[in-house]
Parts: C-alpha cells; sequence; structure tokens
C-alpha cells in the first residue's frame, strides 16, 4: 500500500485517514458483516493509496467512500452476486449473513433496526447510510453514489419507504409470534 | 389518500435541500396537505430512531492500526536513543511533578452539595444531547474543523485532541449550557459509547480527576490550565480514565 512519498503520505494521513470510520461504516452496511467491511475497507485503502496523486483536493470523505462503494460492489459481484438483482420485496428478507455478532443479540431495539436496515436492497441502503448515519448532503450522495443529483431525493423517498415497511413488517412479525 | 409531494419534495425539504423559494413554496402545500404533515413527522421520527439506536459502526482499533501500519514508509529508522542526560532531567521532573500533586492536591470536603448538583447538570446535559439531531452543531472528525468551528462562539480554547488510535473517535462538538454557564461539548465515540466532554474555563487551581456516576452514567472531572474538564458517559469508568489520561497528554 506504500506507493506514497513522504509528503504525499502525510497528505493522506491528513485528508484521508480521518475519514476512516466514514469508510468502514459505509462497508459494514452495504456487506452487512464486520469481517467482509474490514477486508473490503482495507482494499479500498490499498487503492486509495494508488490513486492519490489523482486526487487533487476537494471533498476527500466523498472521495474515499466512492472508492469504498465501487470496491464494495465489486466485492458482492464476485461474492453475492444475486443481492445485486434483488429487488425490495416486502415479504423477502435477505438472508442473514452468519457472524458470532449477530448471533449474539446485544439490543433487541438495536437488532431489529439492523434487520430492516439489511432488508433494503443495497442501492437504496446506501442513501440511507450515507444520509442518516454519515450526514451526507445531496451533493455529496450524488458524487459517491454516482447517480444524478436530481435522482438522490427520489432514491431517498423510496429507500426510506422501504425501510419504513420493514420495519412495520418486522414488528407485525414480532407481534405475531409474541401472540 | 397519498400526496404526490410525500414522496419527493417533501424529502428535500425534510433535508433542508431545498431552495429557498422551494421551500416556501412547500410550506404552503404543507398547511392544506394533513397526508405531508403527518408523513413529516414520521420522517423525523424514522431520522431519530436510527440516531437513537447507535448503529454507526466504527472502525475497530485493529483495523484502525493495520491502515495506518500499511501506510508508513517499509523500513522505519529507528529513534535514535536519548542521551543520559535528557532521562535524567525527565526524571528529576516526574519527580517535581510527584511533589507538587503530593503537596498541592486539593481537599474537597464540604464540596459534596455542589458535587450532587455538578453531577446533575452534567448528566442531564449529557441526557439531552442524546436526543436526535441534538448530538453536534459541528459533525467532523477533524480537530482542526471542529477548533474552528468553536472560535468566535465561545471566549476560550478548546483543546481538541484526534484519540481515533485509541479507539476514542472525534464526532464534532457544540455549544451547551450546562446550570447557567456557557460551556462547550466534544463528542467522541468509542465502540457504540457515545463521550461528551464538556469544557470550560475556570479561575480555579489545577486538579486531579475526580469520578462519580449517576443514573448509570459515569462522569470524570479534572482542572488543568484554568480550564475545567468534565466527561461523561454511559461507558465503564476505565474507559473514561482512558479518556481523560489522553486529553492530559
Amino acid at each position: 500500500m506504500n506507493d506514497l512519498d513522504a509528503e504525499n503520505r502525510l497528505r493522506f494521513e491528513q485528508l484521508v485517514l480521518p475519514h476512516i470510520d466514514a469508510a468502514f461504516n459505509l462497508a459494514r452496511w452495504l456487506l452487512r458483516s464486520r469481517e467482509d467491511a474490514e477486508d473490503a475497507a482495507q482494499e479500498a485503502f490499498l487503492r486509495a493509496c494508488r490513486f492519490f496523486h489523482g486526487f487533487h483536493g476537494g471533498d476527500a470523505r466523498a472521495w474515499l467512500l466512492q472508492i469504498v462503494r465501487n470496491t464494495c460492489y465489486s466485492w458482492l459481484e464476485k461474492n453475492r452476486p444475486r443481492e445485486l438483482v434483488v429487488e425490495f420485496d416486502e415479504e423477502l428478507h435477505l438472508q442473514p449473513v452468519a457472524t458470532p455478532e449477530s448471533i449474539a443479540i446485544a439490543d433487541e431495539g438495536r437488532e431489529h433496526l439492523n434487520r430492516a436496515l439489511e432488508s433494503v436492497p443495497p442501492r437504496f441502503r446506501e442513501v440511507l447510510v450515507l444520509r442518516e448515519l454519515e450526514g451526507c448532503s445531496y451533493k455529496e450522495i450524488a458524487a459517491i453514489t454516482s447517480i444524478p443529483i436530481g435522482t438522490v431525493m427520489s432514491s431517498l423517498s423510496r429507500a426510506r419507504r422501504q425501510l419504513h415497511s420493514a420495519l412495520a413488517n418486522s414488528s407485525q412479525k414480532e407481534a405475531v409470534r409474541e401472540v | 389518500m397519498r400526496c404526490d409531494f410525500a414522496d419527493s419534495i417533501l424529502h428535500g425539504y425534510f433535508d433542508g435541500e431545498l431552495s429557498d423559494a422551494g421551500a416556501a413554496e412547500f410550506e404552503r402545500h404543507l398547511q392544506h396537505c394533513v397526508h405531508c404533515a403527518v408523513e413529516l413527522v414520521d420522517l423525523d421520527l424514522l431520522s431519530g430512531r436510527l440516531q437513537v439506536a447507535q448503529i454507526y459502526e466504527v472502525a475497530p482499533a485493529p483495523f484502525r492500526k493495520k491502515i495506518r501500519a500499511n501506510l508508513r514508509p517499509a523500513a522505519p529508522t529507528p529513534a535514535p536513543a536519548s542521551p543520559l542526560s535528557r532521562r535524567w532531567l525527565a526524571a528529576a521532573a516526574l519527580l517535581l511533578v510527584a511533589f507538587v500533586v503530593w503537596r498541592v492536591i486539593p481537599r474537597f470536603h464540604g464540596e459534596e452539595d455542589y458535587q450532587v448538583r455538578f453531577a446533575s447538570g452534567i448528566v442531564d446535559a449529557h441526557l439531552r444531547s442524546l436526543l436526535p439531531g441534538q448530538i453536534t452543531n459541528v459533525s467532523s472528525s477533524n480537530p482542526q474543523t471542529v477548533r474552528a468551528w468553536f472560535e468566535g462562539k465561545v471566549k476560550f480554547a478548546i483543546p481538541v485532541g484526534d484519540f481515533a488510535d485509541y479507539g476514542f473517535s472525534l464526532r464534532g462538538g457544540r455549544v451547551d449550557v450546562v446550570q447557567g454557564r456557557t460551556v462547550a461539548a466534544l463528542v467522541y465515540a468509542n465502540r457504540e459509547h457515545l463521550f461528551n466532554v464538556f469544557v470550560w474555563p475556570t479561575g480555579e487551581q489545577d486538579a486531579s480527576p475526580r469520578e462519580g456516576s449517576r443514573q448509570g452514567y459515569q462522569w470524570i472531572d479534572w482542572r488543568k490550565g484554568k480550564t475545567e474538564f468534565c466527561a461523561v458517559s454511559d461507558a465503564r469508568a476505565s474507559d473514561l480514565q482512558q479518556l481523560q489520561r489522553l486529553f492530559m497528554k
């Protein structure tokens, strides 16, 4: 990963490294697994280093997140291609990725929300994560996801509706189970 | 009946992304569209739920280390050993500090009432900050950005540190009022825990940390260089102590 000279390394540390959480968080929500997120985010940082000379200032977070996103999508294409063609269906819930942490349910409320967010297809999940968790502006979301800025608002609208109904759906199921 | 605006403009309005004219137009619509009015509240609830659940996943410490290590030059040059005289000087300074701490540590007898009031004010401010949309006025993991934001808003210097390497990532800051006093609040996250570090000027002399807890929240308070600090969190006391040490570095 060490393709940078001393000066660029310092710039990279100052501009790009502070967004390590944003990178990890986006990868985690796109891949629905912390382990896979570590691999993909590390690969993304490698790429970021390699192409850092092409970054001439501007929004470093958006630049890094764009690389993270593209890396995650190519990872999904290779390892879980089905997820990319799936359209949102209220009845369908994606197969959970079995990890020790998803098995050990720490906080039920949060787990509930996690599952709902993970059931939203990646194209819509990513705008939710960028807006609600990362606080990105529409302009930044457009830059990161390569969707036209005019479409960001309607994508968010659909994404929020999907999350909303996923939440309503799962609380209904839980209520049925309790009865 | 579902309103067409609910699927588009409403979101731009909610996110503060409409032009002034666009927002004004939507507000006129809002006056007679019950559907949109309800939808707006639902959106706020949904957004609040996502914030409160704290589902943001910060990068794990080993991962951070790996990324940083990868950045360093392949063959690091070993740091030259410090000359003996310097080490002696450091030891002497340490002795001096130990002496000062031992002799000058202020006593806090008779301060119980103040402490109780103080703790309730701090914990209340912490709880208030966890309400949706309240945690930061400026959201950034960059200490320079946060420091610059505080300039002109508070009349004292804020030591904003970056402790991401130690697992405490900076989330941002805000200006708060605790018991009638304007304070700066720095926000850090460590795993799923949020930390508020309240900072305000004081005329009192330096003091080593005092700790306490209230309603299940731990706090740790200390003074240094005419500045008082108080960190609050639902994390373990040892995590707060670690954060306190990082601030003292």
